[in-house]
Formats: C-alpha cells, sequence, structure tokens
C-alpha cells in the first residue's frame, strides 16, 4: 500500500495503515544513518524547502538532513517570529517558493491550520513541522517508532503523558497516533493546563501525576512552555515542579523496563529531573536520531515515487 | 493482458544441481572461502544465496557470511515508474570492505537491478571484488553486466517473462517456467 497522499499534516487523519507504512519505512531507512557514508541517491533532483514562521533547531535541522541523507537538494527560509503573517502574505511567499521548482515544504507556522492552507493552494507537498497548539505530526511518528522500536508493539501499553496538554501540539499528534495504535494513553498536568473534553479523543486524564505513572510502560515529559507562566495559569514554576516534575521517587512508580521520553528543549529541574532524563531509562537522544529516519520516510514516500494514485508493486526487482 | 505459462525449464532437482555447480565453481574460482561474503538481492537473490552458502558449507565445511540487500533506494526508475516501492531493510552482517563479496539473484535479465545493487554494495564500503551469481541468464542486457555464474542460460522473446518459484518465497516446489504475455 502507498502513502496515498499529497500531504502530511495531522496524524488525526491519518490511518493505522499509512502510519505503520511510515514506521516500517523508517525502520529500513534507520540502517543508513549508521553508514561510513550517509547517503543514498534516492531523492535526486528534488527539493524541499523548510519554511519556520517559528524557531526550532532539531526539527528543522532534522528535516533538512533526512532530505541530505536521501540526495535530494534542501534550503531553508527562516522568517523573524515576531511577525504576524497575515493570509496574503503567506500565500505569494508560498507560490514564490514554488515557482523556484520546489517539490516539499516543511512548514512551521504559529497559526492552527496554516499548513492545511499552504497545501490546498500548492502543488508541492506540504509536511507540516508543528502548526500552533494543533499538530506535530512527525513528532508523534517519530515518538511511537522510539517506542515500536524498544517494545516491540504500540498495541496494550499504558502510556503516560505529562505536563502541559493544552498548549502541545506534540502530546495532540501523540494522542491521535498512539490511540490509533491500540495504546492505553492517560494524559496528566494541572487543571489550567488540561484542555476540556480531552477525553473525546479515547485518553484517560487525571490531576494526579502518580496515578498516570503508575504501572506505565512510557513516560512522556512535556516541555513546560515557560512563556505561560505570566498568563496566570499555574501560581510558579516551584509548585508546578514539585506537584508534576517527573523525578526518580515518582518514576519509581511505572513499569520496571519503562522508557522515558522528552521531545525537547528540557526545562531540567523544572518538568523533569536532570538525573533522571540522563538516566539508562532516558530515550531523550534517540528519539533525536529517530527523528531523521522517520522524517527520512516520510520524504521517500511522498516524493521518491510515480503519481499519486497508483498500484503498489513488491519491492525488490522488476517483473522480468 | 494476461500471463499464461509455456513451458518449465527447471524442476527442484535442476535447481539443486545448478546451486551445487554454482557453489564448485565459487570456490574453484575463489579457491576456498577466504574472504567471501554472500549478498542475495531481495527477495528471490535470498533464498539463492542461502542454498550456496549451505552448499558450500557441505563442500567445504566452512560456513561464508550472508547479507541481505533492498535495492529500492538505488533504482534508476524510481521517479518514472506509476507505482512506489515499499523499501525493505537491507542487512549486511560485517563491513564489505576488501571482500569478495558473491552478488545473488534469480533472473539476470536488462542487468539494471544488478547496476543498483553494485551502487549499493559500493556505498556500504569498497569490496575487493564482487562477482555476479544468477539462476537464470535470459539475455536482452540493457547495460554492459555479465554473470560469472550462471545455472542456465534461457534464450527468450521479450513478450516472456521468466518466473522462479523458491519454497521459501513461494509456498511452493522449486521450479522455473516460462510464460507468455498474451494480448486480450
Amino acid at each position: 500500500m502507498p502513502l496515498n497522499r499529497k500531504d502530511v499534516l495531522t496524524l488525526e487523519d491519518m490511518s493505522v495503515e499509512e502510519m505503520t507504512l511510515i514506521l516500517d519505512t523508517a525502520d529500513s531507512l534507520k540502517e543508513i544513518l549508521g553508514r561510513d557514508i550517509k547517503k543514498v541517491p534516492t531523492l535526486r533532483g528534488r527539493s524541499v524547502m523548510t519554511l519556520f514562521y517559528e524557531p526550532s533547531t532539531r526539527t528543522r535541522t532534522s528535516f533538512e538532513m533526512a532530505g541530505k541523507y536521501m540526495s535530494a537538494d534542501t534550503a531553508n527560509i527562516a522568517t523573524t517570529t515576531s511577525a504576524v503573517v497575515k493570509g496574503e502574505t503567506l500565500k505569494d511567499t508560498a507560490w514564490t517558493v514554488e515557482a523556484m521548482g520546489i517539490d516539499c515544504i516543511v512548514m512551521r507556522h504559529p497559526i492552527a491550520g496554516a499548513p492545511h492552507f499552504l497545501a490546498r493552494i500548492c502543488q508541492a507537498s506540504i509536511i507540516n513541522a508543528g502548526d500552533g497548539m494543533h499538530e506535530h505530526p512527525t513528532q508523534g511518528l517519530l515518538d511511537m517508532f522510539s517506542i515500536r522500536e524498544r517494545k516491540g508493539t504500540l498495541r496494550a501499553l499504558k502510556v503516560a503523558i505529562v505536563g502541559d496538554i493544552l498548549h502541545s501540539r506534540v502530546a495532540r499528534s501523540n494522542i491521535w497516533g498512539l490511540t490509533k495504535m491500540g495504546a492505553d494513553v492517560w494524559v496528566t498536568g494541572p487543571s489550567t493546563l488540561m484542555p476540556p473534553g480531552i477525553e473525546r479523543t479515547g485518553v484517560r486524564t487525571t490531576f494526579r501525576v502518580e496515578e498516570a505513572i503508575e504501572g506505565a510502560d512510557v513516560v512522556m515529559v512535556l516541555r513546560l512552555q515557560l512563556e505561560r507562566q505570566k498568563k496566570g495559569l499555574f501560581p510558579s514554576i516551584r509548585e508546578y515542579s514539585r506537584l508534576f516534575g517527573v523525578t526518580r521517587e515518582r518514576l519509581a512508580l511505572a513499569k520496571q523496563d519503562f522508557i522515558l521520553m522528552h521531545p525537547g528543549p528540557m526545562n531540567r529541574g523544572v518538568e523533569i529531573a536532570s538525573d533522571v532524563a540522563d538516566s539508562e531509562y532516558s530515550l531523550i537522544t534517540d528519539q533525536v536520531t529517530n527523528g531523521v529516519a522517520v522524517r527520512m520516510a516520510v520524504l521517500y514516500l511522498l516524493l521518491g515515487g510515480g503519481p499519486e494514485g497508483s498500484a503498489q508493486a513488491e519491492g525488490g526487482g522488476e517483473k522480468r | 493482458m494476461t500471463l499464461q505459462p509455456k513451458a518449465q525449464i527447471m524442476d527442484k532437482e535442476a535447481v539443486d544441481r545448478a546451486v551445487r555447480r554454482i557453489a564448485h565453481e565459487i570456490l574453484e574460482k575463489n579457491k576456498g572461502t577466504d574472504g567471501l561474503l554472500l549478498i542475495g538481492i531481495r527477495r528471490r537473490g535470498v533464498p539463492l544465496a542461502e542454498r550456496l552458502r549451505a552448499s558450500i558449507r557441505e563442500i567445504e565445511g566452512a560456513e561464508v557470511p550472508l547479507g541481505v540487500l533492498d535495492i529500492t533506494l538505488y533504482r534508476d526508475d524510481l521517479t518514472t515508474r506509476s507505482d512506489q516501492p515499499q523499501v525493505h531493510r537491507t542487512e549486511i552482517p560485517e563491513s564489505v570492505k576488501g571482500k569478495k563479496v558473491i552478488l545473488c539473484d534469480d533472473v539476470l535479465y536488462t542487468g539494471r537491478t544488478v547496476r543498483a545493487a553494485m551502487d549499493a554494495i559500493m556505498d556500504l564500503g569498497r569490496p575487493k571484488a564482487i562477482q555476479l551469481a544468477v539462476l537464470i541468464d535470459r539475455g536482452h542486457r540493457e547495460l554492459p553486466i555479465r554473470a560469472d555464474y550462471v545455472g542456465k542460460n534461457v534464450p527468450t522473446s521479450s513478450r516472456e517473462v521468466i518466473e522462479v518459484k523458491f519454497r521459501e518465497t513461494d509456498q511452493t516446489e522449486d521450479k522455473v517456467l516460462i510464460v507468455e504475455k498474451v494480448e486480450e
């Protein structure tokens, strides 16, 4: 089954089969990252542009390296973070990029739905690299890949997502993806940072972090977006850290072979204790490596083949 | 267009004998198993490589390392063909550097698969040599490539297709068929 789509915008609209194809492809491609010469000719002649309206180090670089390892040409447009970009401007930017013959635009934007808008007006493939508080599908995929690689499956695993659920696009993509793949997802955090109605996505909620972590196979810590503190959503960073910080004591409640994840960048000593972030349970650096493999898979599946809507052939050789 | 079976050109015994002969030829040409590395091209090059390894073990009592190569990322028709082949894992147990690589595939036809496989191997390191073993050579080369070891040469027309069946990949007894493309 090919990935029959032009764009990757959300995990909400992605099927189990599509997600599995991406994860399986990433699994095959990860081997390239261990080679002496990290380059395959697959996407030669294809071009990828990153268009980021928000700051980023790992996501942007990860897409750029993924493209380069597959021999695509990559270029970056960094816009200032303070600019409020109006529809017209975004449209013009997109059409300018397209006029240069770009095949794929990787976009991050502070407004939810901005990549969807671009997908409608552009011929190029659009990959959402984070839109406002909405979704960050490739982060969700790389987290699922990391869990699956370690645990062999996602089905029936207890996954605790801890922290600022309300503002987190990482949490949203993970919730959509993990629940579809059959994981038992728990979310926990202060009530002010819990979106109302989140249970409708199929997750279980609790305001006691211990309840979420108890017996968990995976503990996923979210970045506390410190800038939100000014809005008075929680009294102080110290109090947050005391009530919801992920510490060695709290992690003792998880399964013995649990894994600890964080999408980065970390606030050490706030949402995650520094010693546990560097412990043997931590998958945090694996997540970064896997991010490159997953993005290679997404780029291959979107750009590395013929037109969409066609039949699938078994890999290997031509019909002789 | 349908495919119509035309003739069976090899049965299980014939495949076995061809594999044993190729194993002997590999050992003769390379003067033993030193520095050999068998690499099967997915999918049906893999059972051929596995059988050659078993045969070499029987003859020489030595174990030759075996790798599996997926050439999807190196195909020259990726951007032109209408479908998208799924990428499978490449698993080579040791470095190809300085090795005598025996590349294995079921059918040698245009030579494009072998070209892709050689590029893939070169990206993994610099082997001492690459030799090619195929069960069937059916002609119609489009690139300057030839096999070092051939199970059977089968002259074909371009309307014919060679189907190799292995029990490992096809849930049937080993056999090689010629089938013909028939216009409806």
